[in-house]
């Protein structure tokens, strides 16, 4: 459906966390940039974090002054009887300009595809469209204009949904890696009573505890479980159900069941993204600081540019800033990730 | 196919049983089981379909035979192109209905009777009124829902014509991944996993640093440790107006679960009796019911209202 022969020049994709962080990735070369209401409709409502209406609509005219686009992330699931915030978020989209909104639930693309029809569409990760069928129902159904795809493919699969799908395609290249297909995961919720697809939050700060021994030694818990434990002067992470140790009969010793703590970069597998049709290039990262926002924008906008240029794209300091300077190239290269 | 509600319904197996004992297993419940619906199919990995497709017409047929609703339930996670496939083909089946569990199903399924399973994502009214637009009968809602929003989609399914379905027994699905954690746990990978995953007919425990019991592998599926255990909240789901009540099953007597829970759906065992009696089941874990009442997943929380763990 999509003529894949040539790379368009993709849109870097950035996190906005905060007002302050939206200026940042803008400034560092942000084609667009992503962020959410202060409430339980976006995936990071964690607190300190996201926008007021206000904040968003100055938000949005300063990325528009600069000739870049806002996302606004609606993307969690309204439990039943609650939906009217979710239609708030939209209503607040519309008004403030934003220039798409990201969902996930069937019911608010619905309602969005419903009232208001010229507001452009993007399908969330949280969505955990991995098909083109699953892709074309969201596109036939509510007119979705483009899918962020899960971060389970690998390149070979992406290009071949490429071309069965008539939307454009936004790829995650950067950033925390979550082992589980988002929308889809209940572990959270499971430990704290906090839902990832309700409430919008993964491994709640509330809920995290770190224990130190006499020896040093740091134990990491969510709710009552604990998670991982490091041994002294160790790089501990940050605790997170999918990424804890544990043992089984087949490991009697603890390893990463699921996965270790590192973080997706895909900033040498760029050029073959580009090649199978991606157009949008997504950095992870609402959460993290304006310092972490502009290095590693500056650095994708370099990278960019320099591919597009025909030039060889330099990316080897982005390494220091992955999750316990370990990286990952998740799916994307192999099936044997899987 | 709309059922005059208080049915007793058994989901997919989630496990890789031995091709016989997985047939077996489904003759004993066709001869002997008070269930009004049988949900049939692979809906974790399809590597396995393989492995019990030669047997898959027979239990069909016996299923039926013995007054069943037989209902082909999809894969819950569709990527690969044969995973595409076999949605496409579980789909193509005209003679019974057909559970959808992504939205590559509802996309062949659209337009036409089918399910929605727990798998998908029916958290709301307006989610609900769509799918019901596009054919859907039958919605079994997603585990982590509480009861007040299970209450509120009641409420909405009545005036759609669509029939509710939560599931009351068994190990609940809490995540799905593309990577296999019982092969990653074998020092392999989903492409050479040799079916390790049969070992485990209730799936592989996960144990944290201090020993403690915490989830269970199965495949691409992380489930609970805990098997959910819903029998003293039925009346309360019954005056909600959930017509359909799950059992997922496990290795234990699954003859033995339903007819519990028959007695307690029907009204001649107390709540109490049957939570009795499914406490002298010999089960590999405790009950839990967080979920049902906002709390953490995991958390058991016992008629008299006192809350453990």
């Amino acid at each position: 459906m999509n003529d894949h022969a040539a790379p368009r020049r993709p849109e870097l994709v950035c996190p906005a966390g905060t007002p302050a962080s939206l200026r940042t990735a803008v400034d560092a070369g942000a084609d667009a940039v992503y962020c959410g209401l202060q409430n339980a409709t976006n995936a990071r409502n964690f607190p300190g974090l996201n926008f007021t209406p206000d904040e968003l609509r100055r938000s949005v005219d300063y990325a528009h002054t600069r000739r870049a686009k806002v996302l606004l992330a609606v993307n969690t699931f309204p439990p039943a009887g609650q939906f009217q915030l979710w239609k708030d978020a939209i209503g607040i989209a519309a008004s403030v300009g934003a220039d798409a909104i990201i969902v996930a639930d069937i019911g608010v693309a619905c309602y969005a595809a419903r009232e208001y029809p010229q507001l452009r569409l993007h399908l969330s990760v949280q969505a955990g469209a991995s098909s083109p069928e699953a892709i074309r129902f969201y596109c036939e159904e509510f007119d979705v204009r483009r899918v962020v795809l899960p971060r389970i493919l690998t390149v070979a699969e992406i290009a071949d949904i490429h071309r069965q799908i008539p939307c454009e395609i936004e790829a995650f290249v950067f950033g925390n890696i979550g082992m589980m297909a988002e929308g889809r995961c209940s572990l959270t919720n499971y430990v704290t009573g906090v839902s990832t697809n309700m409430d919008g939050v993964c491994s709640p700060a509330a809920a995290v505890r770190y224990d130190e021994e006499a020896d040093g030694t740091l134990t990491t818990r969510l709710g009552s479980f604990v998670i991982d434990r490091y041994g002294c002067g160790e790089n501990g992470g940050y605790p997170t159900i999918c990424k804890g140790r544990y043992s089984c009969a087949a490991q009697p010793e603890p390893y990463y069941a699921f996965e270790e703590p590192r973080s997706l970069n895909l900033s040498a597998l760029l050029p073959d993204l580009m090649r199978a049709g991606v157009t949008a290039l997504k950095i992870e990262g609402r959460q993290r600081s304006r310092a972490y926002v502009k290095s590693v924008v500056a650095a994708f906008r370099r990278a960019v540019d320099d591919i597009m240029a025909g030039r060889q794209a330099a990316l080897t300091d982005l390494i220091a800033l992955t999750e316990g300077h370990k990286e990952t190239q998740g799916a994307f290269q192999s099936k044997s990730w899987r | 196919m709309r059922g005059a509600g208080n049915e007793l319904t058994l989901g997919p197996n989630l496990f890789n049983w031995a091709p016989e004992t997985w047939r077996d297993f489904y003759f004993r419940i066709a001869d002997e089981a008070p269930l009004a619906v049988v949900y049939l199919g692979e809906t974790i990995c399809s590597k396995r379909v393989p492995l019990f497709r030669d047997h898959y017409a027979a239990v069909t047929e016996r299923l039926r035979a013995a007054g069943k609703t037989v209902v082909h339930s999809t894969l819950g996670e569709t990527a690969s192109r044969v995973d595409r496939r076999l949605v496409s083909d579980v789909c193509g089946v005209t003679d019974d209905l057909v559970e959808a569990n992504d939205s590559s199903a509802t996309f062949h399924l659209r337009g036409r009777p089918h399910c929605i399973g727990p798998l998908m994502n029916v958290y709301n009214e307006e989610t609900l009124r769509f799918l019901a637009g596009k054919g859907a009968q039958n919605i079994c809602l997603p585990i982590e829902l509480p009861f007040t929003s299970i209450g509120v989609l009641c409420a909405a399914a009545r005036t759609e014509n669509v029939t509710i379905e939560v599931q009351v027994f068994g190990r609940q699905s809490l995540a799905l991944s593309a990577r296999c954690y019982h092969a990653r746990a074998h020092g392999r990978t989903k492409d050479t996993c040799l079916f390790v995953c049969e070992n485990d007919p209730d799936g592989l425990v996960l144990s944290t640093l201090e020993r403690k019991p915490f989830l269970v592998a199965n495949g691409v599926q992380t489930l609970s440790y805990e098997y959910l255990n819903l029998a003293q909240e039925i009346p309360a789901l019954k005056a909600a107006g959930v017509s359909r009540y799950r059992l997922s099953p496990h290795s234990c007597d699954m003859v033995q679960v339903a007819t519990i829970f028959r007695g307690v759906l029907v009204g001649v065992l107390s709540a109490e009796e049957t939570l009795a009696s499914l406490q002298e089941m010999p089960l590999d874990a405790p009950f839990s019911n967080g979920f049902h009442h906002g709390r953490p997943g995991y958390g058991w929380t016992a008629p008299t209202g006192a809350v453990s763990h």
